[in-house]
């Protein structure tokens, strides 16, 4: 393998701590954006972008594996979510936990498929079956086609905290989504992580060495899928409405680009490059269809110029991991 | 169930047109594949490309049809050509994921680039003069232009295979293909082969392009969708052989056919469908090496 790896390095215990000082000075970061003139809108949809983009990254950055089907996680967590927040009428924490719930099914269910090939067939199978779950959406009733799910009642969470509180809103946000970043950061410094690495870097050996590649793939597939879908959800709470824009191919598109923007493999590039992307679509809205051409553009730069993407420039730079 | 057979035969001919474009999308990606080890995510804009190359060339200079199926896809594929030695080129030796994510980069910036002056309406162009109309065949009413595009698909597929797997450049693909640095050894000026592949995959996807802008019109994101299509099709029959994405090709266009008689609501996705069916019985594909 080459240069999907270009931002591997050995994670030394010395890494470890420079990853902790920058967790902290993320999380200081946005605790005190409320206090700022920052849009707290927009870091939430940014957080719930970054957590997608943190859930892609575990897949490709650790196991070498590049779905471009990941929207299909998003909207599930979504539409699963929005429909049992506002049909069924549950609170938060259930409607959380029944779309993560569904998209950890849907993990498992695609992931026994997408596993059976590697590399450039893998990236293909996923997007393909990512189109037959956007397909069977515009279907099935309860997503409403092309209206949506719209109006979600936000709700009180543990009974107690109003989402409907910008404020509450946004810490929760948060607390969800170093929640999330943790799990990954923990997987892929684990045991668990390193295997995944080794079968990133070789799968013949790590096969020979006696570990069950397929086993570890599908797994590091479902915890992918599901944390997707866990911001599926989150995200149904922020902007109160679930559409087939989050299951179509440009959203699985999108993904991709805010993680290589950041930096494949890297801790904390998914965030940043996710913070990057919806700034870009944020101030860009203004020039229609030419945010298609930019995004196209910025595909092409990165890959053509810089693959360690800004993240992965930063930490090569100063020969840290980061 | 009482089977219609005008209706049957009329989704049976509008899946085998549909399988002609996949053959020929199908077909294009594998020789890409086979030599620069990309999978071209651009294929369906360049397919987009060469029905408004065809549409500018009647209405901007008034060249018709008959022209516009052999410069057509000269022009895109100069263009592919083009985007091959400015970028693909440098992708050599990297892994196969980068040459998915740049394409698909250029796939957002052509497509975003011909949304911004055409909408997303489709433009009309007119069937040509010589294949206007239909005959009665009996038990179904045949659209000339239909057959025309069934039967021509056919002769481009096999004309083709022919040149890859039976003439002698199409033996240095081959070579080339297994062992480039061998056959650069040999004298053989492998990089301008490169080139040239990536050429005829891409007009092979702009003929597709032309040959469909008289039945689905003219429309920037016409190639978007189908793109996906044609993955699963790669999927399910293997890039390992010529033939076999031909085969393929046709044979799930004629399966989606029959789905919109029997089936409707599963047309979207029944070759989805059967790729997931082939992945779970035999994961190389039909045809498949392993890859």
């Amino acid at each position: 393998m080459t240069a999907m790896t270009d931002n591997a390095m050995p994670v030394t215990p010395r890494a470890i701590r420079d990853e902790m000082i920058v967790f902290a000075i993320m999380t200081l970061l946005l605790l005190i954006v409320p206090l700022t003139d920052l849009y707290p809108f927009f870091v939430m949809q940014a957080l719930c972008c970054a957590l997608l983009a943190c859930a892609f990254n575990l897949l490709i950055g650790y196991g070498g594996l590049l779905s471009f089907g990941h929207a299909m996680f998003l909207g599930t967590g979504g539409y699963v979510t929005a429909h049992a927040a506002k049909v069924w009428g549950m609170p938060p924490e259930f409607g959380i936990l029944v779309g993560v719930a569904a998209s950890a099914v849907l993990g498992v269910v695609t992931g026994i498929v997408a596993i059976r090939r590697q590399g450039i067939y893998f990236a293909m199978i996923t997007l393909a079956l990512s189109q037959l779950i956007y397909f069977i959406y515009v279907e099935v009733p309860f997503t409403h086609g092309e209206d949506g799910i719209q109006g979600i009642p936000q709700g009180h969470l543990f009974g107690f905290l109003d989402l409907s509180k910008p404020t509450v809103l946004y810490y929760v946000v948060v607390a969800n989504f170093l929640f999330g970043f943790l799990i990954v950061f923990r997987a892929i410094n684990s045991p668990f992580g390193e295997v995944l690495k080794s079968i990133r870097e070789n799968e013949q050996r790590a096969i020979s060495l006696g570990y069950k590649t397929d086993q570890y793939k599908l797994l590091a597939f479902i915890l992918s899928g599901t944390l997707a879908g866990f911001a599926g959800s989150l995200k149904v709470y922020v902007v109160q409405n679930a559409s087939l824009s989050d299951v179509e191919v440009s959203m699985s598109g999108l993904i991709v680009l805010m993680t290589l923007v950041g930096g494949l493999g890297t801790v904390f590039g998914p965030v940043v490059g996710a913070f990057i992307i919806v700034a870009t679509q944020q101030y860009l809205a203004g020039f229609g269809s030419w945010v298609t051409v930019i995004q196209g553009s910025i595909f092409v730069a990165c890959v053509l110029l810089f693959r360690r993407g800004i993240v992965g420039e930063i930490a090569h730079f100063f020969r840290r991991s980061l | 169930m009482s089977i219609s057979l005008p209706a049957l035969s009329a989704q049976l001919l509008v899946g085998l047109i549909n399988g002609s474009f996949y053959a020929l999308l199908s077909l294009g990606l594998a020789v890409i594949f086979g030599m620069l080890n990309i999978i071209n995510f651009a294929h369906g804009a360049l397919y987009m490309m060469g029905a408004f190359c065809a549409y500018f060339l009647l209405n901007i200079w008034g060249i018709g049809y008959w022209w516009a199926l052999l410069i057509a896809p000269i022009i895109v594929g100069i263009f592919g050509m083009i985007l091959e030695r400015t970028m693909l080129k440098w992708l050599a030796g990297l892994d196969h994921l980068y040459g998915l994510l740049l394409t698909f980069g250029l796939a957002l910036i052509i497509e975003g680039i011909f949304q911004n002056y055409f909408g997303s309406s489709g433009l009309p162009y007119a069937i040509p003069d010589q294949l206007r109309g239909g005959t009665n065949l009996g038990f179904m009413y045949l659209p000339i232009y239909r057959g025309w595009v069934v039967v021509f698909s056919l002769i481009v597929c096999f004309a083709t295979w022919y040149l890859i797997e039976r003439t002698r450049l199409g033996a240095y693909l081959r070579a080339a293909t297994e062992n480039p640095t061998l056959v650069r050894a040999f004298g053989v000026n492998v990089p301008r082969m490169i080139t040239l592949t990536y050429g005829l995959g891409v007009g092979l996807a702009a003929l597709a392009g032309v040959l469909s802008a008289p039945i689905n019109q003219v429309r920037p994101l016409m190639g978007e969708n189908i793109i996906i299509v044609v993955f699963a099709v790669v999927v399910i029959g293997g890039m390992g052989s010529i033939m076999g994405s031909i085969i393929t090709g046709f044979a799930l266009g004629v399966i989606e056919g029959l789905t919109k008689y029997f089936y409707p609501e599963a047309s979207n996705t029944v070759v989805f469908v059967l790729m997931v069916l082939v992945l779970l019985v035999k994961p190389t594909g039909l045809t498949g090496r392993a890859a």
